[in-house]
C-alpha cells in the first residue's frame, strides 16, 4: 500500500503508465516533435498524424465523428469556450441561459461573467438526491434562452443527470444543449448519437490522461455554432488558436482508448470497492450519504460526519488523500455549494468528506480506510462539547 | 492549509479534553463561538481558594486551530494565578502557536473564553470580597 492512500480521483488521477509511455514517445527529438500545423515536412506530419490517432479515439469513445472534437487545454476551458461560445454566437437572438446550481466552477464563474454583461442566468435547483426535475427544466425555458448547461456528473457527489430526457427537451425546443462530461468520460458510457447533445466537455486528467489537455464535442448534425474565444491561428478550424501540444493530445487519445476497452471491467470492481467503503462506514452514527446511490458513478461516495468539522476530518485522515467540498475550493473555508443546494444545514456541509476511487484502487486501501475513518471520527467526536451534548440527551431517552 | 508544527502537534495529541461537572463552586465555564466559521470552545477551570486555576480542560468543535488552541490554552492556564490568567491577549496566543491571519478570530475567541471562564467562577462565588481578593495581586 503507497501511503497516504490516494481517494481522490475525481481530483485528479495519475497517469496511466501505458499513456505515459506513449506522452514520452512525442517530446524528444527522437521522437514525433514537430509542430502539427507544419504541413511541408515530415516532423509536422507526423505529428498531424498523432493527433489525427487521438482525434478519432476520443471520438471512437462518444461514438462522435472526428472532425466533432476540438481540442482545448481542459474542461475549464472547453466550459469556457462553449458557454461563451454560444451565448456570443446568439447574442442578437436572446440573452437568457439555463444551468443547475450544482455546476462546477467551471461553468458558474463564466455564466456569472455573462451576467456581467447583460445576461440573465436562471440557475435550477436539484432535488435532495441531487437530480434535476426536467419539468422544471422545462419550465424555466423562455423565448430568449440560447443555452441550457447541465454537468453530466456531479463532481462532488457522483450523481448522473437524465442528460437523455433533458437533450429529448432541449432539441424539441432548438435550444442548444452543453454538458461537462469532465467527471463522465471514461467512467459512463457516452453515445452521442442517442444522446442528442450539442457540445460536451471532457477533460484527460479525470480518466488517466495528462492534465492541460481536454477537448470539446461540437455536433456536426445539426452544426452547433459558437464563436472562437482564443485567436491567434487557424488551428481547429478556427474555433480554438495555438499550437497543438502533440504529446498532451496523444495522452488523451491513449487514455480514452484503453478508459473504452477497460470501463466495463473497471467500474465494476470500483463499484463493490465503494460499496465497501460505505457498508464499513455503516455502524459509525450520525453519518449521512449526500447524493443516492443508484443514479450515481460507480467510484465516488460523499459521507457527512455530523459534530464534526471537515478540516479537522481531513487533518485527522493525515493518511488518506480524500477532499471535502470540490478541489477546486479547497482554499475557501465556504461550505459547498452543491451540498447546500441539496438542503444540507451549514453543519452538514461543512462535516462532508467527498472519499473518490479509481483504477489502482485496492481492497487493502479500503479496508484501512475504513478503520483510519473511525479512529479520526471517534477522536473528534470525543473533543466535541456538541457530541457530548447530543450523547447526554441519547442517554436521557434510554437510546443506546 | 498548513499549519505550524506547534499547531499540528496539539491538534494530534490534545492535552486536558474533557471537562468537570458545571455546577461545581470551584469550577468556571464557557462556552463561545464564533459565528463565521462555526468554530466553538468550550473551556473550564478549576480554581483553588487561593484563586490559583488547579486544571482546565476544554472540548471544541471546528477546524485544527480551534482544537489545537484548546490544548495550548488549557496547558498554559494550568498553574496561574487568575489575575495573570485574565490578562492574556489574542495576540499572544496567535504568536505563541503562529496562527495564520485568517484564523486570528479563533486566538479572539480563546481570549473571551478565558474571560468568560473566569467571570463565571467569580460568578459563583458568594464571597464577594474573598473573590476580589483573588484577582488582585
Amino acid at each position: 500500500m503507497k501511503h497516504p492512500i490516494y481517494l481522490d480521483y475525481a481530483a485528479t488521477t495519475p497517469v496511466d503508465p501505458r499513456v505515459a509511455e506513449a506522452i514520452y514517445r512525442h517530446l524528444t527529438q527522437d521522437g514525433i516533435f514537430g509542430n502539427p500545423a507544419s504541413q511541408s515536412h515530415v516532423f509536422g506530419r507526423s505529428a498531424a498524424q498523432a493527433v489525427d490517432k487521438a482525434r478519432a479515439q476520443v471520438a471512437a469513445l462518444i461514438n462522435a465523428a472526428p472532425a466533432e472534437i476540438v481540442w482545448t487545454s481542459g474542461a475549464t476551458e472547453a466550459n469556457n469556450l462553449a458557454i461563451k461560445g454560444v451565448a456570443g454566437y446568439y447574442r442578437k437572438k436572446g440573452r437568457h441561459l439555463v444551468t443547475s446550481k450544482i455546476e462546477h466552477k467551471a461553468v458558474l464563474d463564466p455564466c456569472r461573467q455573462l451576467v456581467q454583461a447583460g445576461y440573465d442566468v436562471t440557475y435550477l435547483d436539484p432535488k435532495p438526491n441531487g437530480l434535476l426535475d426536467v419539468a422544471e427544466l422545462e419550465g424555466a425555458l423562455r423565448q430568449d434562452t440560447v443555452l441550457v448547461s447541465i454537468m453530466h456528473v456531479n463532481n462532488e457527489i457522483g450523481v448522473i443527470q437524465d442528460i437523455a430526457s433533458i437533450s429529448q427537451l432541449t432539441r424539441r425546443r432548438g435550444i442548444p444543449l452543453h454538458v461537462d462530461a469532465a467527471q463522465s468520460l471514461g467512467k459512463v458510457a457516452i453515445d452521442v448519437q442517442s444522446l442528442d447533445v450539442d457540445l460536451m466537455s471532457f477533460s484527460a486528467h479525470k480518466l488517466y490522461g495528462p492534465k492541460g489537455c481536454g477537448a470539446l464535442y461540437v455536433r456536426r448534425k445539426p452544426q452547433a455554432r459558437l464563436l472562437a474565444q482564443i485567436h491567434g491561428g487557424e488551428q481547429e478550424r478556427g474555433m480554438r488558436a495555438g499550437t497543438l501540444p502533440t504529446h498532451q493530445i496523444v495522452g488523451m487519445g491513449e487514455a480514452c482508448q484503453w478508459a473504452g476497452q477497460e470501463m466495463a471491467a473497471d467500474n465494476e470492481r470500483i463499484r463493490r470497492l465503494r460499496d465497501r467503503l460505505w457498508s464499513g462506514l455503516q455502524d459509525i452514527s450520525e453519518v449521512y450519504l449526500n447524493g443516492n446511490l443508484s443514479q450515481s458513478v460507480a467510484g465516488l461516495l460523499n459521507v457527512s460526519f455530523d459534530f464534526i468539522e471537515g478540516e479537522a476530518l481531513l487533518a485527522a485522515l493525515k493518511d488518506l488523500a480524500v477532499s471535502s467540498g470540490s478541489a477546486c475550493t479547497s482554499a475557501n473555508p465556504e461550505p459547498s455549494h452543491v451540498l447546500k443546494a441539496i438542503g444540507r444545514n451549514d453543519r452538514l456541509a461543512r462535516s462532508a468528506i467527498r472519499f473518490s476511487l479509481g483504477r489502482f484502487t485496492t481492497v487493502e486501501e479500503i479496508d484501512y480506510a475504513i478503520v483510519q475513518v473511525h479512529r479520526a471520527v471517534n477522536r473528534l467526536r470525543e473533543l466535541s462539547p456538541f457530541w457530548e451534548k447530543q450523547q447526554m440527551i441519547r442517554n436521557a431517552h434510554g437510546i443506546a | 492549509m498548513l499549519y505550524s508544527d506547534e499547531i499540528m502537534q496539539h491538534f494530534e495529541n490534545p492535552h486536558n479534553v474533557g471537562g468537570f461537572p458545571e455546577n461545581l463552586s470551584d469550577v468556571g465555564t464557557a462556552m463561545v463561538e464564533t459565528p463565521i466559521s462555526g468554530d466553538v470552545l468550550k473551556l473550564q477551570i478549576k480554581v483553588s481558594k487561593q484563586g490559583l486555576i488547579e486544571e482546565a480542560k476544554f472540548k471544541a468543535h471546528g477546524g485544527v486551530p480551534i482544537i489545537a488552541l484548546g490544548s495550548w490554552l488549557t496547558q498554559w492556564l494550568n498553574g496561574k494565578h487568575l489575575a495573570e490568567a485574565e490578562d492574556i491577549h489574542n495576540t499572544q496566543i496567535a504568536e505563541a502557536l503562529a496562527l495564520p491571519p485568517v484564523k486570528v478570530h479563533c486566538a479572539v475567541l480563546a481570549e473571551q473564553a478565558v474571560k468568560a471562564a473566569i467571570a463565571d467562577y467569580v460568578s459563583k462565588q458568594t464571597d464577594g470580597a474573598s473573590a476580589e481578593e483573588n484577582l488582585c495581586f
